[in-house]
Order: structure tokens, then C-alpha cells, then sequence
């Protein structure tokens, strides 16, 4: 156990001489084979080659071991040695995680570009977290004290946004002997634990943890809280809560990464972990530039201070696509158990499926649906299963470091069907498992329709009504039924006048379509760029969505009563519904509020002319 | 690449023990200390020195792709020398100007190239926080491209072209007109031509070098030429060997390099025969399950370094087989590139040039790379403001073809008089060479013909300042 609890650098430059040795016997790609590697488990991690390249055990047979390595295998010979590491592929936890940018094997890529430049190369290893930096460590607990795993033993200030909490490790637990306090590194002990056969154990700010393992907690619970994004159609219509999972179809050019960038930017949590899984480098680029000048909305504290950045683009080894998901998955659940809201965005799952795919061809495995490994959809759903809302491990105590810890982790998952084609076997696959779906449209996106998200199309399986009503307004889950409902009348009524003209439709019909086509533009449509739109408030939503069917309700009943649609459409105060956009969040509830009584005194204007017409 | 493969092994061994040719792969037994991706050379009979790659090893059998086919080998007679190193590209700045196979070797009767390094055509990834976000401007001179699909510096843009549509035309106008916009306006900054000519035909490349030729731009340019009757396995090497180039040129020489691949279909195609030759599961439509990763060790290769002078742009041509975009060629590639041009049919039957149909067509840098200090303030909203009417005018003439213009509003017809004023003023534009300047205030013209209220995508402030009709 304690071997594990040590830095793995550390740990492989110590140990790798009593590990076996065997040498490589094929070689394919990504793909290496080796024979009598004695003592090795499944999903061993092993270090290929002189260049020491990191690899996973993935098949094993008789005794013939297949290893798929993480790193670029050209120049690799075969007879070269092959090392086993004793452990399975794990990832540092400790502070210095935030605002880094790592690669799937947790490399800091900014380090590696002081070491070996621009372009990245192989078989390179460097501390995934700074060991000599000091780190000011306050003690929550004191000698004598009993703790058990997940118990809080102190915190450090990581950045301006996060306090990293050090929990006991699982499954660790005993009596405190040893506390020590101040500017440490990550290679001190901060406090030293005595279990009951009297052995003492350091515990460091740092510890490890396999990746392909999700972190225990104590229970889940319910997920009753919407995790506001800013994104009026997705906070409305089609809402993620905390601790639930996403999943985001679409084809090319359909705004996939826009969505995801903008979730990073401005939804409601504490930390959020972006992996850049087979995508392109100048997004990456893109987002690390901009998070650092970009402020937290609430605290305005620049944003990456809570970002932990995970890159594999696409040109970089298609196995690290695994390794760079289950990575971020679980920095997500460390930040989790330290009582955060966590967000992990991975763009794109079907990177990861392709890498999944290519290996299994290599490995000539049977293919199942369009050449996909059949374990397809039980590796989805294990990493779908890892979202969550918990009560914390060593929670639930009156000991200040067993206080009340609750987080979560939610998990947005880009996926990129082939042609668009959502019969496609990980959007398939991934529907299943995902509570909440939002599917992006070519029609909308051609359209310049943004967020491109289908409103028919999309589902969210969470139901949130309450929160809403309590929360934000009595009516407000009404009012989203009822947006919803007219969107999908339209519907029907755009395939008539698709036959046979508008001249079919009575004028109440004729209304519907005009006011789905301002909830679809003024309501739906929202800017990723303008500043003064990109986000929006549930209070501002409400009030918006409170402006368009308060118009709707009068003008169905006035024209109930005979009034002519024309006059109704005319009335200038349809120019300020389609610049509703553009009231600033503070002033907007007021305003907003202010125009749902213009509406109404405009109708009652109307009402009270055509009476007397009419008289 | 780390230095030790670079030197050469002392005494090379040939050996001479070929059990297998198959299409453009050979299978070599009894050999030892290869290394996966090696660079091999293949003695054939008549003792003319071929070149290849390791692209497998099993025990002491090693699977040998060609570069240059396979005809004329034999079992018996056919040497193989391992040499120790993956292949290398010999790059040079004096490359500037000279017209190479699509091996790297002259073919325009030249001397051969003095190398200044040698490069691993692989090449490796860019550390991607070392990146630079490409927000330089670059004017095209074409309005549907920098007025509504922007292209940045550092960028790789495709085109999706046709059979029988005018995509190379397209790119040959790009390659000649691309500038950047500075503070100083004009620039002069040093930039380079590298064009890729992927199993096209003579008469393609032709008018390239003509035009290149003809617009002075010649001696910036450097040519890589696999015609169609080609080996068709040359083609995995010549977008490497053009990239290798680039990327030497702009980050060692600070030159800022626009890449032309065309045709990317073309390669695709290679890669397929390859894939089957080695009894590889197929993916969709035959092609390789690893050609999205493929694709994308090309076409990542583009984009800006911090404190780099120089910058690697580029323009890939390819065919839509049957202009299906959700063939995987098409598909695959928009997935990595950062948006395409889409070239269409209808379009070019109605006489238009360049017939770009803006509204499939997409540039994701484009929001990074416009507005004030870029272009213009009001470029963001004007190129919204344009795409919902002209999408709204598209689903008109469709409505309108079945029910008549009788039942229009009178926003429906002018909705439609903009989308076919648009198609015939904006998108056409022949030769002319237009300035953002230019192109902004066209587009002004035609969105004057509406009421000011109309004009939901762009903000009051900007109407005000640019609005040219007669309405107060």
C-alpha cells in the first residue's frame, strides 16, 4: 500500500530493478506484444522499450502479454525490454493540479516545452505535479485524534478560487501522532497516522490513485439542483443537473466544441475539468489563452484558477485517448470528495471510441456493430456511471474534519456521429446511459441558429419542475410546458403550410407560427460572442419567456373576440420583444417586467378601440 | 526524434530474404534488430535502390510498405537494407522555386538539393500549450469567404469540392490574392507557397504552375507533383513530404507558408489500397478504421508557435465523391479541419463564380480573427445578419416552387429579392479582387434594401453608423 502512496516516478526509478523483464516480440502500431512477463495483472502499467515508453497491459495469453503503449512506437525494435511497474496506470492527486494543462498521462505539457520544446516528443517523464514548489499547509486536525479515509486533515490555498482540502486516503485511517504545519512540498509529510498494530504511515499533500477506478463516497444522492449553464435553451428546456450526465451529438460545424467551450466559461461550479480528447490543437490553444483573461462571473477571479486542462489532440497517440477520459474522470471525483460541484467536459467521447476501435482491429478481435469493439457500450456506460451527486467519503461527523461534504460531478460528453447520422453506435450507446441530451441540428446550424440544439429532438429525463418553482417563480415550469407545446404545434403546422400554403391556416394558427418564431429567435437563439447575451440569468430566462406568452395569451383572445391578426402584428412593442436580448442582466428584471405591461396596455388599447368600432 | 536513430548503422546488412509480395507490401523473414517505422531501401533486380517503411514486425518477420510500387521484384533476386532511421525529408530554403516529385526528389532538371537538415516526414505533434491561437485576418479577396467564413493565419480551411466544379480555380485565386492585414496595411511580411499536387492530372497541375507563373509567384513556391498515373502509393508520402517542408520552412526560416493539399481525396484513396493490401478490417465504405487519425496527423500540422515568427496555413482541396458531404472523406476531414468551403452545384450551373454555398460552408476561426483592430466592428453581426436571411430566402424559393409567390408577405418577397441579389452580386464575383472594405460595404448595400427593425442581428449602434437606405 504504501508503494502507492508515493510519487510514481519515484516509485519506478526505485523498484523498476526488482520488476520483471521480458522482451518485445511484435510489434503494430500502438499495439506490443511480449512473452513470459511473469507476475503481471491485466492492466498492468508497463514501461516498453530503452526509451521506456508507458504502456498498458490490455489481453493476456498463455504467455503472451499485449500491451498497448500510450506513446509513439517509431524506432521501437523488437527484443527491446519490456518492464512491468507492479500497478495499474494512475493519476497524482494533489495540489498544483489546477490551471495546469496536461497530456493523458498527466505529463505537465508546459514543463515538457521548457524541456524538450515545441514539438512534443516520446519516452519523456517529468513530474505530473511541481515537487519543489511549497504549499501553505493549515492543519484541521491534532494529535490523538482518530480519522478515517475521506476525513478532512487540512487545507492549502491552491489558487484564488480553490481550497484544496487533504483528505485521509482510502483506505487509510488510524490516530494522528504527527501534525506538521507551514510552507511544505509535496514530498513532506503533513501528517503522520499510527493504525492499530502501531505501524505509522506519512501522509503526503500528494497521493495516487488508478485512473480506471472510480473514488469511493459514502452514498448518492438525489439530483435535485439544475447546474446553471447560461445557455437559455439548455437551462429551460433541456436542463443537466448537478451530478448528471450529457451527452452532445452533432455533426461537424454544428457547434459541439462552442457548447462545451461555453460551459467552461460559465457554468455554476467550482472546478471544471476540460479534456481535449482527439481534438484540435489550436481549440486548446484557444481555450488556454482565453480562460486566464476571462473572470468568474460571481467572484471575478480570472477562470483558470478552477480549470484543470487535459490535451490529447487528435495527431497525438490514439491510445492516450483512454488514458486522457479516465484521467480527467478522476481529478473530477478528487475535486468531488473535497465537497465541490465539479464539471467534466470531454470533447470528443467518439475520439476515444475510434481509439477503442483501432486497437481492438489490431488486437483482431470480432467486431461488433461498424467494427466497434462488443464492449463498446459497457465501457460508455462506466464512464457515464462515474457522474454523480455524493455524500463525501468521511463525511458526517461533528469533528470539523468530518463536516458536512456533499459534491458532485457532472459530465457533458461531446460525440461526434459519422455524416451526422445519430444511428451511429456511441451516440447509440450513449443516449442510453445519459440522462440529458441535447442534439445539435445541420438544418439550425446552416441556419445560423445557435446553440443549433433540436428542441423536438432533445430530452432531459431529469425532472427539475420543483427546483424551478421554488427557486426561481411559481409559473415558470409552466410557462417552459408551455414554450414547448408551441414549439411542437409549429411543428405540425409548418408541414401543412409546406403542402399547401399559409392561406390554409385560420388566423390563431397564423399567430402560433409567428410566435414560435420569436421564441425560436429572440428566446432560443443566443450569441456565444456578444458579450451581453452569452450569458443569461434562470431570473432574466423567466422573464423573457413571462414577455413572449403574456403576448401570446393576449393575442389568441383578441382574436378570439374578431380583431384582425394584422393589427395585432403590427404593434410597435414587437420591436422591443426582439431586442429583449440586449438588456443587461442587472436592469433586466425590471425591464422586462415593465414590457410585460406595455404588452398588456397595448392590447387593452387595441381591445378598447375595436369596441368602440365595433359599439 | 530522439537523436540516437540518426546515426547510421556501421555496416548495413542486405539481406535477401523476401517471402511475400503483395500489392504495395513486401514481407521480409529472418531479419533482426528492426525497428517499427524504419526507413528500409529495397535493391531490385536490375540493382535500382527503392524506398519503403516498416510498418510491422512479428518475431523476425517484418512487413515492408513501398513507396514506389512493387512492380518488377522478385523473391529471390531483391535486396533489403535496414537503415537504422525513419524516413527523412532533405529540406533546404533553397527548395524555394523548384518543382519536386512527390518524393522530394527535382524533376524540373535542376541541381539537386543541398540539404540544409533532415527531417523525420512524420514530424512530431506541437506541444499543444505551446500554440499560439490564430487571430490574424487573412484577406482572400473572395466576399464569401472573408466576409462570412473568415480565414485565420494558422488555420487549416478545406474546400469541398466536385467533379466538374471549380475548386482548384478557387485555390489557385486564394493562393495569389492572401495577404494580411497589419497595422500597416499592406504587409510585407515573407511568406512561401508549398503546393501538394495529390495523383491529379497534368492538365490540373499545368494550370497551377501557369498560374503560379503568371501572378509571379513561382519563385515563392514550392511544387510537389504526384500525377494520377503516379504510383498510387507515392501519394501517403507527398502531403508528409510538403508538410515536412512547410514546417521547416516557417519555424526555422520564419516564413509565413500557405500549404495547398489537392487532392486529399486522392490520398484517401491510396490509404484504402493500403489498408486492404494489408488485410486490415475495413471501416466505411472500405476506408480504414484510422483514418480520421490519420487524416489528422496532417492536417494538425498547421498553426502558430509562441515566439515563432512564422506560421503554417492550410487550403485542402478534395472531391465530395457523388457531392455526398457525409461521405467519411468529406466527413472525417471537417471533423479536424477548423470549418470548410463548400463549392456548389446549383451555383455553378446558374453561372456563379467562385460558387461557394455559404450556408453548409463554416469557418470556426473566424470570430477570433474579425471585429475592431481586425476588420471591422460590425463584420460579426452583418455575416449573422446575412446567413438567417439568406437561409430564410432558401426556404422560400423551395416554398415558393411548390405554392407560388401569390401568398407572400411583403418581408417574404424582399427576403427573397436579397437571396437572389446576394447569390448574383456578392457570390459572384468572377475575378475581381475585394477588399474587406469593400466587401463590408456591398453587403451594406444589399441589407439596406429592409427596414431598419428588420435587422435583428445587429445592434442598434452599428445600424446607425452604416444603414445606407432611405428610411430615417
Amino acid at each position: 500500500m504504501q508503494a502507492v502512496l508515493r510519487p510514481i516516478w519515484k516509485v519506478m526509478e526505485m523498484e523498476a530493478i526488482n520488476k520483471e523483464t521480458s522482451k518485445i516480440n511484435r510489434i503494430s502500431g500502438p499495439v506490443v506484444g511480449v512473452s513470459g512477463l511473469e507476475g503481471i495483472r491485466l492492466h498492468d502499467m508497463v514501461l516498453v522499450g530503452e526509451a521506456k515508453l508507458v504502456g498498458e497491459v490490455i489481453r493476456m495469453a498463455g504467455q503472451q502479454a499485449t500491451v498497448q503503449v500510450y506513446e509513439e512506437t517509431s524506432g521501437l525494435k523488437i527484443g527491446e525490454p519490456i518492464t512491468g511497474t507492479g500497478h495499474p496506470l494512475i493519476a497524482h492527486l494533489g495540489p498544483g493540479l489546477m490551471g495546469q494543462i496536461f497530456d493523458g498521462l498527466q505529463r505537465p505539457l508546459n514543463k515538457l516545452a521548457d524541456i524538450e520544446g515545441d514539438f512534443l516528443q516520446k519516452g519523456v517523464t517529468e513530474d505530473s505535479l511541481p515537487q519543489d514548489k511549497k504549499w501553505k499547509f493549515t492543519a484541521l486536525v491534532k494529535e490523538g485524534d482518530l480519522v478515517k479515509p475521506g476525513n478532512l486533515l487540512g487545507e492549502i490555498p491552491e489558487t484564488q478560487s480553490i481550497i484544496h482540502k487533504i483528505m485521509v486516503p482510502f483506505p487509510m485511517n488510524g490516530r494522528v501522532v504527527e501534525v506538521h504545519e507551514g510552507e511544505l512540498t509535496l514530498t513532506q509529510s503533513v501528517v503522520v497516522l499510527e493504525d492499530e498494530r502501531g505501524k505509522t504511515f506519512g501522509v503526503n499533500m500528494e497521493h495516487v490513485w488508478p485512473v480506471r477506478n472510480p473514488r469511493p463516497y459514502k452514498r448518492r444522492l438525489d439530483l435535485a439542483e439544475p447546474l446553471v449553464t447560461g445557455k437559455r435553451v439548455i437551462d429551460t428546456f433541456f436542463p443537466i443537473p448537478k451530478g448528471g450526465s450529457a451527452i452532445i451529438p452533432g455533426g461537424f460545424g454544428t457547434g459541439k466544441t462552442v457548447i462545451q467551450q461555453s460551459l467552461a466559461r460559465w457554468a455554476d461550479v467550482d472546478v471544471v475539468v476540460y479534456v481535449g480528447c482527439g481534438e484540435r490543437g489550436n481549440e486548446m490553444a484557444e481555450v488556454l489563452m482565453q480562460l486566464p483573461e476571462l473572470e468568474d462571473r460571481v467572484k471575478g477571479i480570472p477562470l483558470i484558477n478552477r480549470t484543470v486542462l487535459i490535451a490529447n489532440t487528435s495527431n497525438m497517440p490514439v491510445a492516450a485517448r483512454e488514458a486522457s477520459i479516465y484521467l480527467g474522470i478522476t481529478i473530477a471525483e478528487y475535486y468531488r470528495d473535497m465537497g465541490y460541484d465539479v464539471l467534466m467536459l470531454a470533447d470528443s467521447t467518439s475520439r476515444w471510441g475510434e481509439a477503442l476501435r483501432e486497437v481492438s482491429g489490431r488486437l483482431e478481435e470480432i467486431p461488433g456493430e461498424e467494427g466497434y469493439p462488443a464492449y463498446l457500450s459497457s465501457r460508455l456506460a462506466e464512464f457515464y456511471e462515474r457522474a454523480g451527486h455524493v455524500d463525501c467519503l468521511g463525511n458526517g461527523g461533528e469533528k470539523l474534519y468530518a463536516g458536512h461534504r456533499e459534491g458532485s460531478v457532472s459530465l457533458v460528453g461531446a460525440v461526434s456521429p459519422p455524416g451526422g447520422d445519430f444511428s451511429d453506435p456511441i451516440t447509440q450507446s450513449s443516449m442510453r446511459i445519459a440522462g440529458v441530451f441535447w442534439a445539435l441540428d445541420y438544418e439550425l446550424s446552416r441556419k445560423r441558429h445557435f446553440p443549433a440544439i433540436n428542441w423536438i429532438k432533445s430530452f432531459s429525463l431529469i425532472d427539475l419542475s420543483r427546483w424551478f418553482g421554488d427557486t426561481v417563480e411559481d409559473d415558470f415550469p409552466q410557462l417552459i410546458q408551455e414554450a414547448k407545446a408551441l414549439l411542437g404545434k409549429e411543428n405540425e403546422l409548418l408541414q401543412v403550410v409546406q403542402l399547401i400554403g399559409q392561406d390554409a391556416l385560420s388566423d390563431m394558427e397564423r399567430e402560433i407560427l409567428a410566435i414560435s418564431k420569436l421564441l425560436r429567435e429572440d428566446f432560443l437563439q443566443q450569441s456565444s460572442i456578444q458579450d451581453v447575451d452569452t450569458y443569461c440569468s434562470l431570473e432574466k430566462s423567466y422573464w423573457m419567456l413571462k414577455v413572449i406568452l403574456t403576448y401570446h395569451q393576449r393575442a389568441q383572445s383578441a382574436l378570439g373576440m374578431g380583431i384582425d391578426l394584422s393589427e395585432i402584428t403590427s404593434q410597435s412593442v414587437l420591436q422591443r420583444i426582439a431586442r429583449m436580448k440586449e438588456i443587461p442582466l442587472e436592469k433586466s428584471a425590471a425591464e422586462l417586467k415593465r414590457l410585460v405591461g406595455k404588452i398588456n396596455d397595448a392590447f387593452d388599447g387595441l381591445i378598447s378601440n375595436w369596441e368602440a368600432e365595433n359599439a | 526524434m530522439p537523436e540516437r536513430l540518426m546515426t547510421t548503422k556501421l555496416a548495413i546488412k542486405e539481406y535477401r530474404t523476401l517471402s511475400q509480395i503483395k500489392g504495395p507490401l513486401i514481407f521480409v523473414e529472418r531479419v533482426a534488430d528492426v525497428a517499427y517505422d524504419e526507413m528500409v531501401q529495397i535493391i531490385d533486380p536490375d540493382g535500382k535502390v527503392r524506398v519503403g517503411r516498416v510498418l510491422e514486425i512479428s518475431g523476425n518477420m517484418a512487413v515492408i510498405q513501398m513507396f514506389l510500387g512493387t512492380e518488377g521484384l522478385d523473391i529471390s533476386r531483391t535486396g533489403v537494407r535496414f537503415s537504422g532511421d525513419v524516413v527523412r525529408l532533405k529540406v533546404s530554403l533553397s527548395m524555394l522555386g523548384r518543382i519536386l516529385n512527390g518524393m522530394g526528389e527535382p524533376i524540373d532538371g535542376g541541381p539537386a538539393i543541398v540539404p540544409e537538415k533532415m527531417e523525420d516526414i512524420n514530424g512530431s505533434p506541437i506541444n499543444p500549450a505551446v500554440r499560439n491561437e490564430p487571430k490574424e485576418f487573412i484577406q482572400t479577396g473572395i466576399s464569401t469567404i472573408d466576409g462570412l467564413n473568415s480565414l485565420a493565419r494558422g488555420q487549416k480551411l478545406p474546400i469541398f469540392s466536385g467533379s466538374g466544379l471549380p475548386g482548384n480555380e478557387l485555390a489557385a485565386q486564394i493562393a495569389s490574392q492572401a495577404r494580411v492585414l497589419t497595422e500597416r496595411k499592406d504587409s510585407d511580411e515573407p511568406f512561401a507557397v508549398v503546393f501538394a499536387a495529390i495523383g491529379i492530372t497534368h492538365r490540373e497541375s499545368s494550370f497551377f504552375i501557369e498560374h503560379f507563373r503568371s501572378s509571379g509567384a513561382l519563385d515563392r513556391t514550392i511544387v510537389f507533383l504526384n500525377h494520377a498515373d503516379d504510383p498510387t502509393i507515392e501519394r501517403i508520402m507527398t502531403p508528409r513530404a510538403a508538410l515536412t517542408t512547410a514546417e521547416y520552412l516557417a519555424f526555422t526560416h520564419n516564413l509565413h507558408v500557405l500549404v495547398i493539399l489537392t487532392d486529399m481525396t486522392n490520398y484517401c484513396e491510396a490509404l484504402r489500397e493500403l489498408s486492404v493490401a494489408r488485410e486490415e478490417l475495413p471501416g466505411r465504405r472500405g476506408y480504414p478504421g484510422y483514418m480520421y487519425s490519420d487524416l489528422a496527423s496532417l492536417y494538425e500540422r498547421a498553426g502558430r508557435i509562441k515566439g515563432k515568427q512564422g506560421s503554417v496555413t492550410q487550403l485542402i482541396l478534395l472531391s465530395m465523391p457523388d457531392d455526398d458531404i457525409t461521405h467519411p472523406i468529406p466527413d472525417l476531414t471537417g471533423y479536424i479541419t477548423e470549418g470548410q468551403i463548400v463549392l456548389g452545384r446549383i451555383l455553378h450551373q446558374k453561372g456563379v463564380f467562385p460558387p461557394v454555398d455559404v450556408l453548409p460552408s463554416l469557418s470556426r476561426l473566424m470570430k477570433e480573427a474579425i471585429g475592431e483592430g481586425h476588420t471591422r466592428e460590425d463584420h460579426q453581426s452583418v455575416a449573422d445578419q446575412i446567413y438567417s436571411f439568406y437561409a430564410e430566402g432558401r426556404e422560400l424559393e423551395k416554398l415558393v416552387a411548390i405554392i407560388g409567390e401569390a401568398s407572400l408577405t411583403e418581408q417574404d418577397q424582399r427576403i427573397l429579392n436579397f437571396s437572389k441579389n446576394f447569390e448574383q452580386r456578392f457570390v459572384n464575383q468572377g475575378n475581381e479582387n475585394r477588399s474587406i472594405e469593400q466587401t463590408l460595404n456591398l453587403a451594406w448595400e444589399l441589407l439596406s434594401e429592409f427596414p431598419k427593425e428588420s435587422l435583428k442581428r445587429i445592434p442598434e449602434i452599428l445600424i446607425e453608423k452604416y444603414y445606407k437606405g432611405k428610411q430615417a
